[in-house]
């Protein structure tokens, strides 16, 4: 029986606090991923994941074909780095990643032109492989979150005892992005593959796809093709940021909270994104590495022609744009942001590649650009980003330790436990940088823990 | 190649609509202009002058304080100053010299807010603080009160007992300039209650208290919640963010305090008022309450 789209919101299920932003998704979230030109030549980071920067294999001059490795390392923490054109290696060295740093990158001229993705040959038997050769194909074939953090999938998955239940993180709850939605959509059969993959990987006998209720054909489709397994279910979950960090999916889907400190294997639960379940079923099944993804090129009706766009991994920001028509010159006094506006970063040069866990390209036009102060204002005490930090947090008081200089006393406030989701910067009427002071704090006490 | 001039900055790179700290500031004092416009109706241009007075003394005192005169357009600041002189003038007797009542501004912005740390890290009620300065220094002048209208030296209604409960609602009474009208200030509340602003618990349980407190005392519980100047403390400066607690749980202890308090203070003490002291004595318990009465982050235990 079909269910209506008012019955679904009304049953959606969610977690404590929290809020409801513009999400403004109606730019892209009905246009089909096009695939961009190949670009003249891609940068291609030999650090895109949450760990090492891995060694490059191949020098100068070398000729690569898609797909083929061109950076790992022999660490459980890496994850191997692929060609993502067909070309000529032309150097080898530092380049810009749009934080401000350098990162060592194989730079690849393309020489073929062909717009066809490379065939790969599906891998025989693929249904029925272990655990460790599952874990092995997935970090040769440099498998990591696809949604900011870039963790490398294979350190995720390899648990040692069974893990009864796989969420598979549908939410996409930032503003703007509709590159998991399109993924959900357009490559339905992927992400239910993997799903069925990281099912047998972690043993588990149950799969939930949790998916915002703003995805009415995703959360359909979904459930059209999962119709005779069952053990697979679709739960809408509420519009409502951030419901796609997996603390807070996994507490609207099972009601159940990890302990401080702990990951939500410690509640027989793993959470994975749904564009990575997608890449997890092309690398097990088809062979083929992560070295391409969708992106949401966007921004509050400043590209005319915004849209989800697979590109190879290495793509310049430059390119992306100004494939899509958007000049380099136009942008003065613009903000470019690598993945979405609650979390993403303002790069500071065009030359900053797309990589691995980039959802997206946002164009900020000056008119959308909070100003920002070089000061710090006083903490009012309205305790907004108490009322809404979804993980329970005083986001307040937190800060204000930060601000003084001891971050060890907002250790007992649970400083850890902050999932950076930056509400408490969106809703401070004060205009204070809490969250980042809450970052700062965070990486204070690392540094001093050495 | 050609490379744009961006703009970078730390996430998010969104913000949430129409909120700062002087837009706030200024849909309070926006809240507080009807009990303003009935006290200056009541009592005449003396209450007209002393609020003037209040106000404009509060706003210089921090600007100078802050140096802020180079730029004419940041006089006025966050808009936290305008408010504190407005709250202060509002709980003086009408009749008090304008004088004063600037004086009163000065010690509020002083020792009330700048002394503590600044807004947001101050104790006390500013507003308060001044008050309880002017008690000291003028205790004659501070309890003197008029008649409506025509000026006439009286009684409060709270020492009295003379006055219907309408005009104690509507406010025809004698008392301080903004606080004798109940339903002036509840409309007020009210619209910054539905714009989020402060929330239901200090007000309910500040007259709960109360209530519960005359009723232990066999006095008139009505008169005690509509005379005097507990609705202005009630639902205006018990409320203020910077100096009651920040949990719901917290909320209602402070509430209850404040009433009880207040009532305690009326009957056994000197004074006839004891809205001021009352507030003042739990401001001092909120780092305490903020303390202990948190909610649990997710996942602990």
């Amino acid at each position: 029986m079909p269910v209506s789209t008012s019955e679904v919101k009304r049953r959606a299920k969610t977690f404590q606090r929290g809020i409801d932003l513009p999400h403004n998704k109606h730019y892209t979230d009905g246009k089909a991923v096009e695939r961009l030109p190949l670009p003249p030549f891609v940068v291609v980071p030999l650090r895109q994941h949450a760990g090492e920067t891995v060694e490059p294999t191949v020098k100068p001059g070398d000729h690569v074909s898609a797909g083929d490795v061109v950076g790992d390392l022999d660490d459980r923490w890496c994850s191997a780095v692929h060609a993502s054109v067909t070309g000529v290696v032309s150097e080898v060295e530092p380049r810009p990643f749009g934080d401000g740093t350098m990162v060592p990158s194989v730079v690849i001229r393309t020489t073929e032109q062909s717009r066809e993705a490379p065939a790969f040959a599906e891998r025989a038997g693929w249904q029925d492989l272990d655990q460790q050769t599952i874990l092995g194909i997935l970090k040769d074939f440099g498998i990591v979150g696809m949604a900011g953090a870039g963790f490398p999938t294979h350190i995720n998955l390899a648990v040692r005892s069974k893990i009864p239940m796989l969420i598979v993180n549908g939410a996409e709850c930032e503003p703007f992005l509709t590159s998991d939605h399109r993924t959900m959509i357009e490559r339905t059969d992927a992400v239910i593959g993997g799903a069925e993959i990281i099912m047998r990987c972690i043993g588990a006998d149950r799969c939930v796809f949790g998916v915002e209720t703003n995805k009415p054909d995703a959360i359909e489709v979904l459930r059209d093709k999962t119709r005779n397994n069952p053990a697979m279910e679709v739960v809408p979950v509420a519009v409502k940021y951030p419901q796609g960090y997996k603390k807070t999916l996994l507490r609207a889907i099972t009601g159940k909270d990890p302990p401080l400190g702990g990951r939500s294997s410690d509640v027989g639960c793993i959470v994975r994104n749904a564009s990575t379940t997608a890449a997890i079923y092309e690398a097990v099944a088809l062979g083929k590495p992560l070295y391409e993804r969708v992106i949401t090129v966007s921004g509050p009706g400043s590209v005319e022609r915004c849209g989800n766009y697979l590109v190879p991994v290495g793509t310049t920001i430059r390119y992306v744009l100004e494939s899509i028509g958007v000049r380099a010159e136009d942008l003065d006094g613009y903000k470019i942001i690598r993945g979405g506006p609650m979390t993403g970063l303002a790069v500071d040069t065009l030359d900053a590649p797309v990589v691995k866990p980039t959802t997206g390209i946002l164009v900020m036009p000056p008119s959308a650009i909070q100003p920002q102060h070089e000061w710090i204002n006083p903490c009012i005490r309205c305790s907004a980003c108490v009322n809404h930090c979804p993980v329970g947090l005083y986001p307040n008081e937190i800060s204000q330790f930060v601000e003084a200089g001891t971050p060890e006393a907002a250790e007992g406030l649970h400083i850890r436990e902050c999932c950076e989701c930056a509400i408490c910067s969106y809703v401070c009427p004060n205009y204070r940088p809490v969250t980042h002071l809450v970052m700062e704090g965070k990486a204070m006490l690392r540094q001093r823990s050495r | 190649m050609y490379n744009p001039k961006l703009v970078v900055t730390r996430a998010p790179h969104i913000k949430i609509k129409v909120e700062n700290t002087r837009q706030i500031m200024l849909e309070v004092i926006l809240a507080l202009l009807p009990a303003t416009a009935m006290g200056i109706y009541l009592f005449g241009g003396n209450a007209a002058a002393v609020v003037v007075a209040a106000v404009v003394a509060a706003i210089v005192t921090e600007a100078a304080v802050d140096r802020r005169f180079s730029n004419p357009s940041e006089i006025f600041g966050d808009g936290s100053a305008a408010l504190t002189g407005l709250l202060l003038a509002l709980s003086l007797p009408p009749s008090i010299a304008p004088g004063y009542a600037a004086a009163g501004s000065v010690a509020a912005i002083l020792f009330g807010k700048v002394l503590q740390g600044g807004l947001g890290k101050n104790l006390f009620n500013p507003a308060l603080v001044g008050r309880a300065v002017m008690m000291v220094i003028w205790p004659a002048a501070m309890t003197t009160w008029v008649s409506p209208f025509d000026g006439a030296t009286s009684a409060t209604p709270l020492i009295s007992g003379e006055a219907t409960l309408s005009a104690l609602f509507l406010g025809t009474v004698p008392g301080s300039i903004g606080e004798t009208s109940a339903l002036l200030l509840l409309a007020g509340a009210l619209f910054l209650n539905i714009r989020g602003r402060i929330h239901w618990q200090i007000p309910f349980f500040f007259v709960l208290g109360s209530v519960l407190t005359a009723v232990a005392f066999r006095a008139n519980p009505l008169a005690h919640v509509f005379g005097g100047g507990l609705m202005i403390g009630a639902l205006f400066m018990a409320t203020d963010w910077v100096t009651s607690p920040m949990t719901p749980n917290g909320k209602v202890i402070f509430g209850i305090g404040c009433g009880v308090l207040t009532v305690l203070i009326r009957e056994l003490g000197r004074y006839p008022e004891g809205v001021t002291y009352a507030i003042l004595l739990m401001n001092a318990t909120v780092p305490l309450l903020d303390r202990y009465l948190k909610h649990k982050a997710l996942g602990e235990a």
